[in-house]
């Protein structure tokens, strides 16, 4: 069963519309990333969901029961969802076990029974033993640990994670992504995280949704999202590559389509019911392949970025100087700025619509 | 985001929307009712408008000559203040003169004491009387007249008194400067002097100009000053003037001293609102980054700079006050001090054997503490939920709060016996003639210094973590109590003191509630002055000054604690 529906929710602030006809629906247990640029309407979408923000269209629900829509709207206090904030929101008045025990005192819970629990989320991540400190005494990865602890003490079945990483050094961030996910297998929540960054969606997410302009662009497991695009905003945000304007001449029953593209024709993969016409192809670093003369099409060189073993070259096509195409190299064959190189279409998406 | 908390309408359960509302209400009782009251009686004593008796009071030559008074020593008082407030916020925020915090703690002491309190010391010391003139020789032949009786003497002690002030201003608004601003103007190769001239000061202008504001509105609400060295010269401002005709004519006259009060509201009000005009234009400049400024080396000419700050503490601050505690400590006035002479016999006097002092003393106390610790209580809920409302919401209410402290206190003082003057509804009997009226106009006068520290506070809090409270489902009253209460006490307590070292000095507002069996400090001071007691008034003020002194070291104890900018006389 869906432990979070959300139907087209709509907010707005002044004249800009935060959420424009949202609609998502997550799993139990599922982990779900939200990504998007700053001002896409993510982090109001969080904010719908914890209670902060009321929506003025549309219905919230977790399970079976609906937290808000046009007549109802339950207090952020009465939701019993953990959050884990972008500052971690640790109360500098209190102790780290004090700070976890929170949400069970406000609860009523018996004093033996809240430290019981303190305890076994203080040992759940890794912090047996600083139960007495102040949250200024931790480092910024202690923190977030404290934050997920309180989150896995309250035992909240959905858990909202606002940026978590996004005020820790880059070397932390890998472990801290592993720690999140540990915490997962650990408290078996369902998970909603908001980033920017499209590494830490795609990485540790079952689905990622993209959001752009307060609308969700698209819905898919990593691969799918970064295979099969449904649009040219999602093909341009997540991952690398370059959308390439195209003719589809031929279509196939098994989901492949032919594409005239820099003056040849390529077999791409594509929707099933595409139409012939005028389409966006995606091509990926990994679908071009440098070949001899005659055989693809001549594009100039216009960078080379050295990256160890190997380098991502940037050329346009003769065909059509204003696409940029990128594709990754070993270094050692990486040819000169202004050179030109032949390239072959092996792969590509055709772009739905 | 802002950085204000997030406590939106919408999220908000029903009973906190109904405590915000019951709180909107008590501001507005405490502060809106009685000025609409008193515009009320004004213009329309009987219900209906009735412009004759604002007309009458406008008419009289009396009320004119008070108004031009008035005026004059404003513009005297707010002039000096304004000389003395800007060089001193510049000097101190611009360049590397030493001791800047017992400088800024020595600058800040006229405005924490009470004006009756320095007007009493600047008399025992310059006065025919004087102890310590006496002492040196250099007093003025006896039965001549007080040199600082009149307007200059009262423009002076005006300026010294609001010159804390006009700094405050200034001093927030050289803060505001962008750095970069005044390293440009070095790069191009100007001097300090010139970079003062042509950068630092118009820049500052704004808050300039919103502390002289500031200071000409404090000068016309001052009753203290007047009332000690204008009063014995018959000169006649307009405080003074409704203050007289109350206390020789009774209640009978309301309808005029409320025509008189609005008059001055009026005039108050032209400058608060230009105030807020001032303030509105200085917060495009305050959106740059904020900024360290520039700690220009003074040089050679460093002790010089501090050695006249020092000698100009030492004139108008221990030099009076070593006067008044000169008077305090002889047994009467005519006794030179001595190691013979002096006698604690007047404090004892003041503190255990004068039942009016003595009682002047606990009242004074009761009614401080009473009224820091309500407000206190009730600004803590109240910044809290004002928080999360829109910004328009957030202005009205802190206008509302503000006036009652901004408008001179007799215009409150008038007020409130409007209001109070006939039995309350409900239980009966009046307030007036008692204790308690007073202790209302100090929850209306001081709400502002309670509730200033509290959304200074709650605005330096990480939103997330009331929201973080909320999400464990913590509810309005357990998040005001286990989360924003742990965060923002040491501020709450400190507005608490300040109220309380207000309240205790108070004399404006007590001088026209007061009745026999409630006089406060600042009234005993007052007819213990007009009877010629001088010792006696002298050791009422030093009890005074050193409980303010008190509490404003031990305020300063946790001083590290509070949010920036709640202790004023904190660097």
């Amino acid at each position: 069963m869906a432990a979070l529906t959300i139907e087209g929710v709509a907010k707005r602030f002044g004249a800009v519309a935060a959420l424009d006809d949202v609609s998502l629906t997550v799993a139990d247990g599922e982990f779900v990333a939200v990504l998007g640029p700053s001002g896409c309407g993510k982090s109001t979408l969080l904010r719908v969901i914890a209670g902060f923000e009321r929506p003025e269209r549309g219905s919230v629900s977790f399970g079976e029961r609906i937290v808000s829509n046009g007549a109802l709207h339950v207090a952020p206090e009465d939701r019993q969802i953990g959050m884990v904030f972008q500052s971690y929101a640790l109360w500098p008045h209190m102790t780290v076990a004090e700070n976890i025990g929170y949400p069970l005192r406000v609860r009523k819970l018996a004093a033996r029974d809240v430290g019981r629990e303190v305890d076994a989320a203080l040992a759940a991540v890794g912090l047996t033993g600083y139960a007495e400190r102040r949250p200024a005494q931790l480092s910024g990865g202690q923190r977030q640990r404290v934050a997920l602890a309180r989150c896995l003490a309250m035992k909240a079945r959905i858990v909202l994670l606002d940026e978590p990483l996004a005020n820790l050094d880059v070397h932390l961030r890998a472990r801290m992504l592993a720690e999140i996910a540990a915490f997962r297998e650990l408290s078996k929540a369902t998970l909603i995280y908001v980033t920017h960054d499209q590494a830490e969606a795609l990485g540790v997410a079952d689905r990622v949704a993209v959001m752009s302009g307060g609308r969700i662009r698209q819905v898919a497991p990593p691969a799918a999202l970064y295979r099969t695009p449904q649009d040219g905003v999602v093909s341009r945000f997540v991952g690398p590559g370059a959308v390439a304007r195209g003719q589809v001449t031929q279509t196939f029953a098994n989901g492949h389509s032919t594409v005239a593209l820099f003056g040849r024709e390529w077999e791409v993969r594509s929707a099933p019911g595409q139409t012939a016409g005028d389409v966006e192809v995606c091509i990926r670093p990994e679908d071009l392949a440098i070949v001899g003369e005659g055989r693809g099409f001549a594009a100039r060189v216009a960078r080379v970025l050295y990256q160890g073993g190997r380098s991502v070259v940037e050329a346009s096509p003769a065909a059509d100087p204003e696409t940029t195409l990128s594709l990754s190299v070993d270094s050692g064959t990486a040819t000169g700025i202004g050179r030109t190189v032949h390239l072959a279409l092996v792969d590509g998406w055709v772009i739905p619509e | 985001m802002s950085g204000a908390l997030a406590l939106p309408w919408t999220g908000a359960r029903r009973g906190e929307r109904v405590a915000f509302v019951l709180l909107l209400a008590l501001v507005g009782l405490l502060a809106l009712v009685p000025i609409a009251r008193l515009a009320q009686e004004a213009i329309a004593p009987h219900g209906v408008f009735d412009p004759a008796v604002f007309a009458g009071v406008l008419e009289s030559p009396t009320v004119w000559r008070a108004a031009r008074n008035t005026i004059v020593v404003a513009i005297g008082g707010t002039a000096l203040s304004l000389a003395l407030g800007t060089s001193f916020a510049l000097l101190v925020t611009l360049t590397d003169i030493r001791a800047k915090k017992a400088l800024v703690f020595s600058f800040m002491m006229p405005l924490m004491i009470a004006p009756q309190v320095t007007a009493l010391a600047w008399i025992n010391l310059l006065g025919p009387n004087s102890t310590l003139l006496r002492a040196v020789g250099l007093a003025p032949a006896p039965g001549s007249p007080h040199p600082l009786y009149g307007a200059a003497g009262i423009a002076l002690l005006l300026g010294i008194e609001q010159a804390p002030v006009v700094f405050l201003a200034v001093r927030a608004g050289l803060r505001a400067l962008p750095r970069d601003l005044v390293e440009a103007a070095q790069a191009s190769g100007a001097r300090p002097w010139r970079i003062v001239g042509t950068i630092v000061l118009p820049l500052a202008m704004p808050s300039v100009a919103a502390g002289a504001m500031l200071a000409f509105v404090g000068c016309i609400g001052n009753f203290g000053i007047p009332a000690f060295l204008g009063i014995p010269a018959g000169f006649t401002v307009l405080v003074t003037l409704i203050y007289q005709r109350l206390a020789g004519f009774g209640t009978g006259v309301l309808s005029e001293v409320a025509a008189l009060s609005l008059l001055l509201a009026l005039i108050a009000l032209g400058g608060l609102l230009l105030n807020g005009w001032l303030g509105r234009r200085k917060d495009v400049r305050v959106a740059a980054l904020a900024t360290a400024a520039p700690a220009w080396s003074l040089g050679r000419a460093r002790p010089i700079a501090e050695g006249v700050c020092w000698f100009a503490l030492f004139f108008v601050l221990a030099l009076p006050f070593a006067a008044l505690a000169a008077t305090a400590l002889v047994p009467a006035i005519g006794v030179a001090l001595g190691p013979k002479t002096a006698t604690l016999a007047n404090f004892h006097f003041v503190l255990f054997d004068y039942a009016a002092t003595r009682r002047a003393f606990l009242n004074s106390a009761s009614l401080a503490a009473g009224a820091a610790v309500v407000l206190v209580m009730l600004s803590v809920p109240l910044g809290y939920s004002l928080a999360g409302r829109p910004p328009g919401v957030r202005q009205v209410v802190g206008f509302v709060a503000e006036l009652p402290y901004a408008l001179p206190g007799v215009v409150l003082a008038i007020a409130m016996i409007l209001c109070l003057l006939r039995p309350l509804p409900i239980v009966g009997f009046s307030l007036y003639s008692t204790i308690w009226i007073i202790l209302v106009a100090y929850l209306s006068r001081f709400l502002l210094l309670a509730l200033r520290p509290v959304t200074n506070a709650l605005r330096q809090i990480d939103p997330s973590l009331d929201e973080a409270a909320r999400m464990s489902g913590a509810r309005f009253a357990r998040r005001v109590a286990t989360v924003i209460m742990p965060m923002i006490a040491p501020s709450a307590v400190a507005g608490g003191m300040l109220v309380f070292m207000m309240a205790f000095n108070e004399l404006t507002v007590s001088a026209l509630l007061w009745s026999a069996g409630s006089e406060t400090v600042g009234v005993v001071l007052f007819s213990l002055e007009q009877a010629g007691d001088a010792v006696s008034a002298a050791a009422v003020a030093v009890i005074a000054v050193l409980v303010t002194l008190a509490l404003m070291l031990i305020a300063n104890a946790f001083a590290s604690r509070t949010a920036r900018g709640v202790l004023p006389w904190q660097p």
